[in-house]
């Protein structure tokens, strides 16, 4: 199966939220080491929802336009509704399937907000 | 077609397949896996204990594969311990050796090395408060000689390197090496890592003068789960067993126990018997090719590629290690553009069937400290591999353009 389709690519060559947000309530990093991606996100959290986010990071096609798709799908979305989110519904954000190998790359992004939203900044 | 292709059935079944990963792990030819299924097909049984005729047989096909090996690298035969493979021989002579490292000692290794011949050493030190010294390697990723010299003294117990490293493709200067460092201290021990050496050089640990070396069979034609810890037979004498329990032992008591001769005392436990005696059919199948034939075939493989790569995409790939063909061994490690490595192998393997690897290849401390980069695609060529698995490979490279760019 073809995995670099047309809303991967889009997503890989003009990824969204990569600018930097001011003040963010919530900060982490997480990385990938077999293959050496690294990704960090911040947050601005209010009201218990997300309301701003920005990634940053080095990694393959998959990995980017996860970070990508998966920021634009959990703005405005309550803290609740995110930690909920699984691999599943990754798999139905990309629209693909994936081997267990490029999985993890999809998965590092979920993971990595996750994780962020426990980390409050001060 | 390459003419050993036809003794691989994988190969033979598969004409669209290049694979081109025997760095991480080599293929079998079909005498190797014959003889795995003669064993469990005609006399399957366990090994040393049994008097009746099938374990008297599998106990001599195990041990005819000891002698091979020992033939294979210039040791005897009780020199010669089984273990799963490379990174257990490692662990084995690092835990083995740990009470005659003190606090005062140092132990000396390089930035080129595989993770299994880097943490153990790291843990060691750090248990016993030794310093652990990485040596440096220069922009060609040749071990910087003057620094291996400088970082060698009189408290260095275990100096430890590898042969070929599997990312950069150096080639080391092992006997010079080991020449030198005795010159500055008579009494430090020499490990040796040949995992990437022993499937292309000819081994002479007599003429290395090393004092222990490991290797693994499936990256040289053979099963997986079989390895090798050499050791000359009073350095192995020091190697305290980390192992304990069946076959390993003279005589135990409710009190204490006392141990088997070498190798003996170094193998507890059921080994991988089929794998064992499977393995010196592999050896078999490499002396009948041939060293100076292997390395003949991978250099001109080398030489082609770094060619191939050079016209067709000019500065647009980086290849990592030494510049000179004669200087690297069949692994070619690369970056392509801005392409991640992992996309790479997946549009190589998507479109062309092309097998590589991509990531660090578990040398992190090279990539990250002395590489800075944050991952490498590497490809790796074998007596298998022939010119058109190249070209396949540039195909797809070009794809990858054509589908990211
Ligand atoms: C240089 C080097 N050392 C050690 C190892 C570990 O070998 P094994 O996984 O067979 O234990 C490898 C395997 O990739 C290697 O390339």
């Amino acid at each position: 199966m073809n995995i670099y389709q047309e809303q991967i690519l889009e997503h890989y060559h003009n990824p969204l939220n990569q600018k930097k947000i001011k003040n963010p309530t919530h900060k982490s990093c997480g990385n990938n080491s077999s293959c050496g991606d690294s990704l960090c996100i911040d947050l601005k959290i209010e009201d218990d929802k997300i309301k701003e986010i920005s990634f940053s990071g080095e990694g393959c096609a998959i990995s980017q336009a996860t970070a990508s798709m998966l920021s634009e799908e959990v703005k405005n979305k309550k803290i609740d509704f995110v930690k909920k989110l699984n691999k599943n519904d990754i798999l139905k954000i990309l629209e693909l399937e994936l081997s267990p190998a490029r999985l993890k790359c999809a998965l590092l992004s979920l993971e990595t907000l996750q994780k962020t939203l426990e980390n409050e900044t001060k | 077609m390459n003419n050993y292709k036809k003794d691989f059935t994988i190969l033979r079944n598969n004409p669209e397949l290049t694979y081109l990963d025997s760095t991480a792990s080599s293929l079998t030819p079909d005498s190797v896996v014959e003889k795995i299924n003669e064993y469990y097909k005609n006399y399957r049984a366990n090994i040393a204990r049994g008097v009746y005729k099938t374990s008297e047989q599998a106990t001599e096909e195990y041990e005819k594969t000891r002698q091979k090996v020992a033939n294979f690298i210039n040791a005897a035969e009780k020199e010669i311990v089984f273990t799963s493979g490379t990174t257990m021989s490692l662990n084995m002579i690092a835990y083995g050796l740990s009470n005659l490292v003190g606090e005062n000692n140092n132990i000396v290794t390089t930035a080129m090395e595989h993770h299994a011949n880097f943490i153990p050493w790291q843990q060691l030190a750090k248990n016993k408060e030794a310093e652990f010294r990485v040596t440096n390697i220069d922009k060609q990723g040749r071990l910087d000689l003057n620094d291996l010299k400088n970082k060698v003294d009189k408290n260095t117990k275990i100096l430890t390197f590898t042969y070929v490293s599997n990312v950069l493709g150096t080639i080391n200067p092992v006997k010079e090496i080991i020449q030198e460092v005795k010159k500055i201290n008579p009494e430090i021990i020499t490990v040796v890592d040949a995992a990437q050496a022993s499937p292309h050089l000819k081994l002479d640990v007599k003429n290395l003068d090393c004092d222990f070396l490991a290797f693994s069979g499936h990256k040289m034609l053979g099963p997986t789960g079989v390895g090798v810890l050499y050791g000359k037979i009073e350095k192995l004498k020091l190697l305290k067993p980390i192992f304990t329990g069946g076959e390993m032992i003279s005589e135990v008591t409710c009190q204490a126990s006392t141990f088997a001769e070498l190798p003996h005392r170094l193998e507890a436990g059921t080994p991988n018997i089929a794998g064992a005696i499977a393995f010196k059919e592999s050896l078999k199948y490499l002396k009948k090719v041939g060293f100076e034939n292997i390395q003949k075939h991978e250099q001109k493989l080398v030489k082609y590629t770094f060619e191939k790569m050079k016209n067709e995409f000019g500065d647009d790939v980086k290849i990592f290690g030494p510049e000179k063909v004669e200087e690297h061994s069949g692994s070619i490690s690369f970056t392509f553009k801005k392409y991640h490595p992992h996309d790479i192998a997946a549009i190589l393997d998507q479109e062309k069937n092309v097998c590589i690897r991509v990531g660090m290849h578990c040398a992190m401390p090279l990539h990250r400290e002395f590489l800075n980069v944050h991952a490498t695609a590497r490809l790796s060529v074998y007596l298998y591999n022939d010119k058109n698995d190249i070209d396949k490979f540039i195909e797809g490279l070009k794809r990858i353009e054509e589908i990211l760019g």
